[in-house]
């Protein structure tokens, strides 16, 4: 009886300290650190990194519209709720306030947090954050961004806690959903076209379409796939719509991003709204190429 | 006679909308409110696809489209959004529970329609360029409800 106990406790031991080991929150790489690094920061384009990243989206404060002007996008005090079948997530103050804020971060903790989704203090952030998308951005960029942050607000609102239901609530077990879908390879094949690169990057590394367009599996990865073949609204209720959509031209598709238009002129709604208002701040081009890459999709059923 | 033409497109439109969503669902509050979006679209179809340069500038075609614009916006739709006609209670519409939990900010958004088909009534007859610097904030107007109160799909 006492070696069955003795038994038992070794193996739970080991199973902790392989659990311990297997969900340890990764540094950046060390490639990707001296990129950042080596790299002088360009605001103008890191605001442009900051549309098409769509980081409004989730930071500002609830309630803005498409009217919203530019600066309340800008105020990334955070409070947007989002509920799921894993719990409420709701995005925290990431504006410049030194305490409330990310303000007193250093660039490579910014990427950190963005690209590996590790906190300055270490922990797993929950993928609600889409840094599964930003770790396939280009670390010059993420420099930028950071670059374009300094001179954004410092907004005092505190940051509202997440409400998880256990097992959830134990971050270090996102170590484990990591090794599971955290896989910052690109999903399409890279391509000698500038346009349809320049699209993938756009979609795959930083709007993070995927995100909602892509169905997840029982544990909340992306199904790579059926990648952009349309999914369940993952925070409530309805259906995100397979991309692109049927009958659509890459004309469409740009023109719906720029103004929320459909061909049928029905206007954006939901969370897409939302999208549809960084997007109408990127470059023509983007759109562009935006349009091109969903337009590989074409071919597959259903779209 | 562009009022009459109007017209009559718009009850053409009316009946044929109507006559698509006959098949999917029979309540009368749901189909009333396709049909009214049916003609806010049809009419807006023109003010923006002049401004996305799909079909050529036409000032006449476009006042009267922003005109019945400013018109459908003063119309009472109290009735369509009758108590119980929300998503989870019907079939056939993806209408939210939360236009019923927020009315004074549903009516308030659906103002806004108002205020923006107003500005374009101003400005579409003018020329391409006064269009397009009024069709943000119209597609925004529409944009405003169907953020907060339209299911995805």
């Amino acid at each position: 009886m006492r070696r069955l106990i003795g038994l038992a406790l070794g193996l739970g031991a080991a199973g902790a300290a392989a659990f311990w080991l297997l969900t340890r929150p990764a540094d950046l790489p060390g490639d990707t650190l001296a990129r950042l690094q080596t790299h002088t920061g360009d605001a103008t384009n890191g605001e442009a990194v900051f549309w098409a990243a769509g980081c409004a989206s989730c930071h500002a404060a609830p309630g803005l519209d498409m009217a919203s002007p530019t600066g309340d996008r800008l105020r990334l005090g955070g409070g947007h709720a989002f509920v799921t079948p894993f719990g409420t997530f709701r995005a925290p103050n990431v504006s410049m306030h030194p305490t409330e804020g990310i303000g007193a971060w250093t660039l490579e903790q910014f990427a950190q947090a963005v690209m590996a989704g590790v906190s300055p203090q270490g922990a797993h952030y929950y993928p609600a954050f889409p840094y599964t998308t930003y770790a396939r951005a280009r670390p010059e960029d993420i420099a930028d961004l950071w670059a374009f942050w300094q001179g954004l607000p410092a907004v005092d609102t505190p940051s509202q806690p997440h409400d998880i239901g256990f097992p959830f609530s134990v971050r270090r077990g996102l170590g484990l959903w990591k090794l599971l879908n955290f896989d910052p390879a690109f999903v399409a094949p890279p391509s000698d076209d500038p346009q349809l690169a320049r699209g993938r990057y756009l979609v795959e590394a930083l709007g993070h379409c995927a995100e909602c367009h892509t169905p997840r599996d029982i544990t909340g990865g992306l199904d790579r796939s059926q990648w952009l073949a349309g999914a369940a609204n993952p925070a409530g209720d309805g259906r995100i719509p397979a991309l692109p959509p049927q009958g659509w031209s890459a004309g469409n598709i740009a023109a719906y991003l720029q103004s929320g238009f459909t061909p049928e002129f029905d206007v954006v709604g939901g969370s897409m709204a939302d999208v549809i208002a960084n997007m109408s701040r990127i470059a023509p081009e983007d759109r562009d190429a935006i349009a091109g890459y969903l337009l590989a999709f074409r071919s597959s059923p259903n779209r | 006679m562009y009022k009459k033409a109007a017209l009559i497109a718009t009850f053409a439109s009316l009946s044929l909308s109507s006559a698509a969503f006959a098949d999917e669902q029979a309540d009368p509050n749901v189909n009333a409110r396709h049909a009214y979006m049916s003609l806010l679209a049809y009419n807006l179809g023109v003010l923006g696809g002049m401004a996305q340069a799909q079909m050529p500038y036409d000032s006449d075609m476009a006042a009267t489209a922003a005109a019945n614009l400013h018109a459908l916006s003063q119309v009472d739709t109290t009735r369509m959004w009758a108590e119980g006609t929300d998503n989870f209670s019907l079939d056939g519409t993806r209408a939210l529970p939360a236009i019923w939990e927020n009315p004074d900010d549903f009516v308030a958004r659906f103002a806004a329609l108002t205020t923006a088909s107003e500005a374009m009534a101003a400005a579409a007859g003018t020329d391409l360029a006064s269009l397009q610097g009024a069709v943000g904030a119209l597609g925004a107007s529409c944009g405003g409800c169907h953020r907060a109160y339209r299911e995805p799909e």
